[in-house]
């Protein structure tokens, strides 16, 4: 008896704290956002800033994800299976966007391609702008989404051996072949994973664009830019409109998520 | 002289594709622009770097950013232990939606939930209406950085515990109880040990997850200096007034934190994986 009152004092601490933190905040999005009816949520969303910004954002997800996809497969196949000097180095190396603050690392791109930077007067020259335009917001979100990838595909390699790649290939198969018929379909869960992740941040990030987007208004604000530029500027309304689409972004990585846990079995392996 | 070039080249060239492609990649992304921020540090004399660094407001925002992060952490810990404990040994009705619920701080971008913490958390707002008679205001305060904070941070640690607490046995505590152990022994004495490297590991990562958060903070801070004001911030506002000096130092001051942080983390999961083995 006395347990089952400690079990349910115990439920009950961690449901009000999950509420009060997450679960209140997260309805309030939706309730902001809808609480005059349809018709003007829907009237915000037609806006010329905002569909900018969705256009925008969109389009550096567009190109950062398979870089990034690309990149963190090319890692984890090089990195897999082989003990060399300097790998937890390497690895901790593939790390580091996570621990880098990202208005540091939005400050890094501004330091290399801004005016004052290393490459400003060659952009200069070459009338191409880096910093507070498209490349710098592509180069900052790809920085930062950089580590997904390899974390989730590495730790699935590294599981699942080199037997059937070594069969393979004493069979005659090309890289390329092994590649597409045996590795691909091994890690397919893992990539996947990686790659929802890697969008969902690509497509959220706000620090390291925030510094290196300069933020102009239908040119190169994302959308959570949008937020906040909305929410200061007192549009409370439309900042709500564009929060209720990024969070669907959201609901749309955890549903992806429990999918891959509940009905593929597949955990993640990568570290937190 | 045409040795020493072309012995890198030949050693690119031994290379196999996916080596040249990570080796690259990492060398354009990321290895120059760190190297880009650490040389412009270096060209600040060592007396500029410490006048910059430890100007009151900078040290001001280092308490804000960095005893809040840890206390928040520190918050977490225990609440995300409980969390790990209660999502995986009890069954209730609507335990499926807490369990989604614990990964909205990864999924959702940061500016929606400094949007909704500030709405939610101001004097007016759903929960902030609830402390504000009692003379407490959260958002535009040190309080609201706090609980972007904690929303930031709280995943690290559940997500770092529930692995360790489903591979550790029942039978354990079992022993424990039937040894005659109360649940008190029990509960200090066997089932925490095992917990303590993953609880301090989601402590560290959640603390270095929190000292880095923008967003979030930003829009449900006043970013008031010596009240509010947290690190990136002030960083920001460096840079929008062209001293760029003065960012690359407080940057450089994160950046060298964080890497710290880094390796703090990376010892205690070497500790906690030799716990499990």
């Amino acid at each position: 008896m006395k347990a089952k009152g400690m079990q349910g004092l115990l439920i009950g601490i961690v449901t009000l704290y999950l509420a009060l933190l997450l679960g209140i905040p997260a309805l309030n999005v939706f309730y902001q956002a809808f609480k005059d009816g349809v018709g003007p949520f829907l009237y915000n969303l037609g806006e010329p800033d905002f569909l900018s910004a969705l256009g925008l954002t969109l389009v550096t997800a567009l190109i950062t994800v398979p870089l990034n996809t690309v990149f963190g497969l090319c890692a984890a196949l090089a990195i897999a299976h082989r003990r060399f000097p300097g790998r937890t180095v390497l690895l901790s190396i593939i790390d580091l966007p996570f621990s880098i603050s990202p208005v540091v690392a939005g400050l890094m791109f501004v330091l290399l391609f801004g005016r004052h930077g290393w490459f400003g007067p060659i952009l200069e020259t070459m009338k191409v702008r880096v910093i507070f335009a498209f490349p710098g917001i592509v180069l900052a979100t790809a920085f930062i989404t950089m580590p997904f990838v390899v974390r989730e595909v590495l730790p699935v390699l590294e599981e699942a051996g080199t037997d059937q790649q070594e069969a393979a290939r004493t069979l005659g198969a090309s890289p390329w072949q092994i590649f597409w018929r045996v590795t691909l379909p091994t890690i397919r869960w893992g990539l996947l994973y990686g790659v929802i992740l890697t969008n969902a941040r690509a497509m959220g990030e706000f620090g390291a664009v925030a510094v290196v987007s300069g933020n102009i208004v239908g040119k190169t604000q994302t959308l959570p830019l949008f937020v906040e530029d909305a929410y200061k500027s007192y549009a409370t309304p439309s900042a709500y409109a564009a929060a209720v689409l990024l969070s669907l972004l959201a609901v749309v990585t955890v549903v992806i998520k429990e999918f891959l846990e509940r009905q593929v079995g597949y955990h993640s392996r990568g570290r937190v | 002289m045409s040795v020493s070039v072309s012995q890198p080249l030949q050693a690119w060239r031994s290379l196999s594709w996916p080596w040249r492609v990570t080796l690259g990649y990492l060398l354009l992304l990321l290895i120059m622009p760190i190297a880009a921020m650490l040389l412009k540090a270096s060209t600040v004399s060592w007396a500029d770097f410490w006048r910059i660094a430890s100007d009151p407001v900078a040290v001001s925002t280092y308490e804000v950013t960095f005893v809040t992060a840890l206390v928040t952490a520190l918050i977490n810990g225990v609440m995300g232990t409980l969390t790990a404990w209660v999502l995986v040994r009890y069954e209730f009705p609507y335990k499926k939606v807490l369990e989604s619920l614990i990964d909205l701080p990864f999924a959702l971008p940061t500016a929606v939930a400094g949007l909704t913490l500030a709405t939610v958390y101001s004097s007016n707002g759903w929960l902030g209406a609830v402390v504000a008679p009692l003379g407490v205001r959260i958002s535009f305060t040190r309080l609201g950085v706090a609980v972007a904070m904690l929303f930031i941070s709280l995943p690290f640690v559940v997500r770092t515990v529930e692995p360790v607490l489903q591979a550790m046995e029942n039978e354990l505590e079992e022993a424990a109880w039937s040894l005659g152990a109360n649940p008190r022994q029990t509960f200090f004495q066997v089932v925490l040990p095992p917990l303590f490297p993953a609880i301090l590991t989601g402590v560290a990562l959640g603390f270095s997850r929190a000292v880095g958060e923008f967003g979030s903070i930003v829009i449900i801070a006043g970013s008031i200096p010596f009240r509010d004001l947290i690190t990136a911030v002030l960083v920001i506002q460096r840079l929008e007034q062209y001293d760029y000096a003065g960012a690359t130092v407080i940057g450089t001051v994160m950046l060298i934190i964080s890497l710290v942080s880094l390796l703090v983390i990376n010892l205690l999961q070497s500790w906690g994986r030799r716990y499990e083995g």
